[in-house]
């Protein structure tokens, strides 16, 4: 007889809109503008940004779910939409003491979906433009994260 | 070692029901789609297949042979069907994504002559896909 839970991953993707400057104190003028480029223009630029989060469990026997995809948008909503759509990165909590890169955002929704208490987080995938994007794997934050 | 991925279509109904729930407990679980009347989608199939390049036809799979596996086993069998009541699988499991990559899994696995099967991955819709590595991965 077969096993009735096999293990299945569930990918869901979400899109907000949000602005952004790269830059640095750690380096002046000259400096941020060689490393960061045109990301660093003072004003400020933004992105449709895509966050797919993979979710890993065993489906469940009777709603033949890894989770339910109510909770996971209802967590979404309240976790990830309504803190960073329509909002500038660089004025966000997290990132006041480090640059608001895709990696240093793929180390946040991490930590936001690594909280989800419903599924195991298995992989956080962020798209900036159509041709950027970053992985993050694990069901753990990095630990260079971890405060 | 190579990766190979087909894709493949099929559009099919569906709704999600758990008979031994009552009306308001599915309804509170599966929100709208507990709607028996069902509802339907555009799924996008990909197979991913794992095997080494024949050194003489340069192939891991023939593609055409794999095309007409997936046609057969799947599309075939799924497309424009209602899930709950014309395959059979889902007259017992309830056909969310996840259970329809199972599914596919075990219709596909074994018949892809020289290949193995790596990944069975279904998108219900561009924002909302599942992926089975198969039976091994078992809670």
């Amino acid at each position: 007889m077969r096993d009735a839970r096999p293990i299945a991953l569930l990918s869901r993707r979400y899109h907000f809109s949000a602005s952004h400057r790269l830059h640095t104190d750690a380096y002046d003028a000259d400096r941020n503008r060689a490393v960061y480029g045109k990301c660093n223009n003072p004003h400020g630029h933004g992105h449709n940004y895509v966050v797919q989060v993979t979710l890993r469990g065993p489906v469940d026997a009777e709603t033949g779910m890894v989770c339910n995809l109510g909770d996971l948008d209802a967590f979404a909503r309240t976790n990830l939409l309504e803190a960073f759509d329509h909002t500038n990165l660089n004025t966000l909590k997290c990132f006041a003491d480090v640059v608001s890169t895709t990696e240093n955002l793929a180390i946040e929704v991490h930590r936001i979906f690594a909280k989800f208490p419903h599924a195991r987080l298995e992989r956080v995938h962020i798209e900036e433009t159509g041709n950027n994007s970053f992985d993050l794997c694990g069901c753990e934050p990095p630990a260079f994260f971890m405060s | 070692m190579i990766f190979l991925t087909r894709k493949a279509e099929f559009s099919s109904a569906h709704f999600y029901w758990n008979d031994s729930w009552s009306q308001e407990e599915n309804e509170r679980v599966f929100g709208k789609c507990a709607n028996r009347n069902g509802h339907g989608h555009n799924y996008t199939l990909e197979v991913t297949v794992a095997g080494d390049i024949d050194p003489v036809s340069g192939f891991v799979v023939d593609l055409k042979e794999l095309k007409d596996i997936l046609e057969r086993e799947v599309v075939s069998v799924f497309d424009h069907r209602h899930l709950n009541y014309e395959v059979p699988e889902f007259g017992t499991a309830i056909p969310t994504t996840e259970n329809i990559a199972v599914a596919i899994w075990r219709r596909v696995d074994g018949k892809i002559p020289n290949a193995k099967l790596h990944r069975v991955r279904v998108y219900e819709m561009p924002d909302l896909f599942a992926d089975f590595y198969g039976e091994s991965t078992h809670a």
